[in-house]
């Protein structure tokens, strides 16, 4: 299905322009997206998929009819996000002359926000979005850790062991915040034992880099709990340009929906609200 | 054999690209084997073998269906191609000139490859990462 509502084809940008606008795009996203690390994903089922099937009716009979009887399906509309970003013409230019240090820094940061806008959405929840938060709608009280990250091993086993004990099988990944993953990557524990190595031991799965996770979240990787639909995947489209710049912007659609709550567990800062 | 897919070093190939000739791969297979079917019902005589046989090849009509619709859907230009031929009454050949025609107008000259390896249309092609982390 062609994809023309991006627009590409109306950029002042030459074939290998967009090539490293698309790789340079995907280099920056790849880091980030933590949730398509860790939950199921379907699709890319097209720009023009508007909502997921959630197999269920509200009101049990919204006929004015006699005789009728009507029920109202109940979807979950995808959501679209979109985010900006200008490129320089000049810069453009200097890449089709074969410049390999072509300034991109403002894609890299739409790159980053678009990543952390996900991850956000998909772990603590967009209510206005009908997205319900896998942390956010776990049934289990958050662990919370030391200041130290000493403990930091015994939180996440606490997690897993709370898990077991909910009938929650694994493999398990770890959705590490900012804070949490650069305290766990630097701290070696007590005899030098990388504090990252014993994490791997515990969960048996991904530890994951989550920019937008508050703490860290500890969930199940067995399948069926956590479901991404996508519709439109990551994409680049053109919006505008003058004589200096080309306005793009990169984008997407999903939903997000949380099918077994208590199949994740999150792990929050001591001062945490 | 094991890695006969591979077409270039699977080591220059991107993650996707392999995961790409493997779905390939696998979808000749079923294609195979659905033609094998074809050829042991036609001359089975006893009704408990086909009837056996009728079910398996059920399963090699599902598994090509799932692999057919894993490609379209990492590969946009193909999507486009194949909407226009599949399912629809009229002459095959037909349908498939106007499709090919109709995906060439788009302009999107990329679209022959799977929107993972290079990607067309707009999308990155970033899809599933699920297991990728430290």
């Amino acid at each position: 299905m062609s994809q023309s509502h991006l627009l590409r084809e109306h950029a002042p940008i030459t074939e290998a322009g967009w090539k490293l606008i698309d790789e340079e795009a995907r280099e920056r996203l790849l880091p980030g997206l933590a949730t398509r690390r860790l939950v199921d994903f379907s699709g890319p089922l097209g720009w023009e998929h508007s909502a997921t099937n959630v197999g269920r009716v509200e009101r049990a009979n919204v006929s004015e009819l006699k005789g009728v009887e009507a029920k109202r399906r109940v979807v979950l509309p995808l959501i679209e996000l979109r985010t900006p970003f200008t490129v320089s013409r000049e810069e453009l230019s200097a890449g089709d002359r074969g410049a390999e240090d072509v300034d991109f820094a403002e894609l890299d940061a739409a790159a980053l926000r678009i990543a952390e806008a996900e991850n956000t959405s998909v772990f603590h929840a967009w209510p206005k979005a009908g997205i319900e938060g896998i942390a956010s709608s776990s049934p289990h009280k958050p662990i919370a850790r030391k200041k130290s990250f000493e403990d930091y091993p015994g939180c996440v086993a606490r997690a897993v062991e709370l898990l077991l004990r909910s009938g929650i099988a694994g493999p398990y990944g770890v959705a590490l915040g900012r804070e949490d993953y650069t305290s766990v990557v630097e701290t070696a524990e007590h005899g030098g034992y990388p504090l990252l190595e014993h994490l791997r031991e515990i969960v048996k799965g991904p530890l994951v880099w989550a920019p937008g996770v508050k703490g860290a979240v500890v969930l199940s990787m067995r399948g069926g709990d956590f479901s991404f639909e996508s519709g439109e995947d990551l994409s680049v489209g053109y919006e505008s340009h003058d004589a200096n710049v080309v306005n793009l912007y990169i984008e997407e659609s999903y939903s997000f929906r949380v099918l077994t709550p208590e199949a994740a567990v999150a792990i929050t800062a001591p001062r945490a609200r | 054999m094991g890695f006969d897919q591979y077409h270039e070093p699977p080591d220059e190939l991107p993650e996707q690209t392999r995961t790409f000739a493997r779905l390939c791969s696998s979808l000749t297979e079923e294609a195979e084997a659905i033609g094998w079917y074809e050829q042991r019902l036609a001359i089975e005589k006893d009704p408990e073998a086909l009837a056996v046989m009728a079910d398996a090849v059920g399963e090699e009509y599902k598994h090509f269906s799932m692999d057919l619709e894993f490609l379209l859907r990492r590969t946009p230009k193909w999507r486009q191609i194949a909407e226009g031929v599949l399912f629809k009454p009229g002459d095959i050949v037909e349908h498939g000139e106007a499709a090919e025609a109709a995906a060439d107008d788009d302009g999107d000259e990329d679209g022959d490859a799977p929107a993972a390896a290079a990607p067309s249309g707009g999308s990155l092609g970033i899809g599933s990462l699920r297991g990728e982390g430290m």
